[in-house]
């Protein structure tokens, strides 16, 4: 048997129920093919982004050599990084560091 | 060559190729049909267990740089999570760039292609609507990838490329890359990109 008990809470319990575990990334990856304008474009196209964000992300890429795209659950980042190999952008899929 | 525009009220996509050019472009997506079905037939699964399960896409990365390129790794360093990644999602991912490819030849013969040599003089104009324009977008970046990885392009090597004789086969293909690049901006920039 059990019965309820009050207990205190540190966070809310709504993050709790909505994303349990650590967050999941999509990062792209930097290739020496793929034009700048396109990749910006696949940005906007896909995630819905402002063309002003979808520039900042690919110049990471290009600079940095990837940046991380997108974040939410593991099913959702796998729903991503198979849209981006679908546009031909070099990307994987991990935990949030 | 002018590359892509759009007409601005109706939305259309359109663009004008020689003869010569539709056909090479019909040749690399054909090109890009075969390679992406071919090692598709190689691949099924050989283990009668894994078989009766159904589950029969492939494993492991396909060994051909080309094809490991158009058809990625999704994890680093989970080979299980990669495997099982691949054989949920690389068949269907070979088949969309297949399909993508095969629209460019269906575009390029609905709009007047011969099937045989062409003649002199022909022109080919295309016209398509923004989705079969974004079949065409993704498709030129497979064909990009394609020919990008036989050459082994990299970073600022474009002094390279430009220094070969232009007799070398080589330079050849690295003009028509080039000249392919050049038409996916366009089209990006038709799309609003």
């Amino acid at each position: 048997m059990t019965a309820p008990s009050p207990v205190e809470l540190d966070e809310p319990l709504g993050d709790l129920l909505t994303n349990p575990t650590t967050p999941w990334v999509t990062i792209v990856w930097n290739d020496p093919v793929n034009l700048m304008s396109y990749v910006s474009f696949v940005f906007q196209k896909h995630f819905g982004y402002s063309k002003k964000k979808s520039e900042k992300l690919m110049m990471e890429v290009h600079n940095d050599g990837k940046s991380a795209v997108s974040a939410g659950s593991r099913e959702e980042m796998e729903r991503d990084v198979q849209a981006m190999h679908e546009y031909g952008l070099w990307a994987t899929l991990e935990k949030q560091e | 060559m002018t590359g892509f525009s759009r007409h601005r009220r109706s939305g259309v996509v359109f663009a004008t190729f020689s003869g010569f050019e539709a056909e090479l472009l019909r040749s690399l997506a054909a090109q890009l049909v075969e390679l992406l079905r071919d090692e598709n037939a190689a691949e099924v699964e050989i283990d009668p267990f894994e078989a009766l399960l159904d589950f029969s896409g492939p494993t492991t990365a396909p060994e051909d740089p080309v094809l490991a390129r158009l058809l990625p790794t999704a994890y680093h360093d989970d080979d299980e999570a990669a495997a099982d990644f691949r054989r949920f999602t690389e068949k269907s991912l070979r088949t969309s760039k297949a399909e993508g490819a095969s629209t460019i030849i269906e575009t390029l013969e609905e709009a007047g292609l011969p099937e045989d040599p062409v003649e002199d003089g022909l022109m080919i104009d295309v016209e398509m609507g923004p989705p079969v324009a974004m079949t065409w977008l993704r498709s030129f970046t497979d064909i990009r990838l394609a020919l990008a990885t036989r050459l082994g392009v990299e970073d600022g090597d474009e002094e390279y490329w430009a220094g070969l004789p232009d007799e070398d086969p080589m330079a050849q293909a690295h003009d028509i890359y080039d000249w392919v690049g050049y038409l996916q901006e366009t089209l990006v920039g038709a799309l609003g990109g």
